[in-house]
């Protein structure tokens, strides 16, 4: 699905992960102007990141996340070159992942 | 007859100084940048395209780390992605462009004089899909920012060079009519654009810094996180009529035009850096 836009940088041993994450983010408390009705939430409930089969970050979003949300984080313990992996999951039981090398 | 003659050859004769000559757009120009390089001495030429960053080292921080994963970039994928897809009869929006509509995005607004308008990019993509079978697109944000924001960083680093003739009466006439708008008063609020982004620039107003008009639309379409997306500079005329209680004109009228041609003329020589994030 492509939702996930990733960038990651090691320096002296601490990587610097960043995403842009494409998501409606919908609180499902805002109306549709046109239609009336009440557009349904959706929204991404957990974000893991893992790296080389360990989990190194998890995020339990709600809907107070703004739409297309940006997420930056750091975690020691790789080396460049090696491969990481982010993924969601969303209340509809959407989920997308990517993954990016570290530089 | 032989009175109103003499009259018109006295007249012809004193030059005709009751009139005071009107200062070219050059003119305006040379006073605009001087008036700005007086008020911020510490600021260089080329970083007015980053509005109220060139002047704040608070926020430029803050503004830097964003572009280093900036929001609009989602945008710009967007756009190249509508940019490319061909039209319901085989032809392209490459079709309607010099170049392919790479690199030509800070060519515009331009006085066309066959047909005696201020164009724009904008509506050079609306008319691009109308005359190729397709529906308009909204004016202010959307698919039309979209595309825009995608053009406009193809255009990223070219100078930016618009043409106000002197010969154009016509060209003249919507240069003036935009200049007359930016340093009219208006709404209940009887404010200017030049009031804030002029006399005030560098200004709190409340918790916001009031760019300087110079460089001021070098950077649209403009994804600002007080809209949580990306609009066109139209948009944002729109929303500063609108703050000093204002109505609004509707977006590509001829008011607009005119306002974005005298605008963009100001920041000529500058970098075109769009889209843009801001706050």
């Amino acid at each position: 699905m492509a939702s996930i836009k990733m960038r990651a940088k090691v320096t002296d041993g601490v990587t610097t992960i960043k995403a842009l994450i494409s998501h409606p983010m919908d609180t499902g408390l805002v109306k549709d102007k046109k239609t009336g009705k009440t557009i349904p939430a959706h929204f991404i409930q957990e974000v893991v990141c893992q790296h080389k089969g360990t989990t190194v970050m998890t995020a339990n979003w709600g809907a107070a996340i703004s739409k297309n949300p940006y997420l930056s984080f750091k975690f020691k313990g790789a080396a460049a070159g090696d491969t990481l992996s982010l993924s969601w999951v969303d209340n509809t039981g959407e989920k997308d992942s990517a993954d990016a090398t570290i530089k | 007859m032989k009175k109103l003659l003499t009259a018109t050859v006295l007249l012809g004769l004193l030059g005709g100084f009751t009139l005071p000559a009107q200062a070219t757009p050059q003119e305006d120009l040379a006073e605009f940048r001087a008036y700005f390089k007086n008020r911020f001495p510490n600021t260089p030429f080329n970083d007015y395209i980053n509005g109220v960053y060139s002047i704040d080292a608070a926020s430029r921080e803050q503004w830097e780390e964003i572009e280093e994963f900036p929001p609009y970039e989602l945008n710009i994928s967007k756009g190249e992605e509508l940019f490319n897809k061909p039209f319901a009869n085989g032809k392209t929006y490459a079709d309607c462009f010099v170049n392919g509509g790479i690199g030509i995005a800070e060519r515009y607004p331009f006085f066309d004089s066959a047909s005696g308008k201020v164009i724009t990019l904008e509506a050079t993509i609306n008319a691009c899909r109308t005359s190729n079978g397709e529906e308009p697109l909204d004016w202010q944000k959307g698919a039309i920012a979209d595309i825009s924001a995608y053009m406009h960083y193809t255009s990223r680093g070219n100078i930016i060079n618009i043409q106000v003739p002197n010969d154009d009466a016509a060209a003249l006439a919507a240069y003036e009519r935009g200049k007359n708008h930016f340093y009219a008063k208006r709404g209940q609020l009887n404010m200017a654009c030049a009031d804030c982004h002029v006399y005030s620039s560098g200004n709190k107003i409340r918790a916001d810094l009031l760019s300087p008009a110079i460089g001021q639309v070098t950077h649209f379409p403009v994804y600002r996180s007080k809209w949580g997306g990306i609009g066109t500079l139209h948009r944002r005329y729109g929303g500063c009529n609108k703050q000093v209680r204002a109505k609004p004109y509707k977006p590509q009228s001829d008011e607009y035009s005119a306002l974005e041609y005298f605008h963009t003329y100001m920041s000529n020589g500058l970098e075109s850096n769009g889209p843009g994030a801001r706050k």
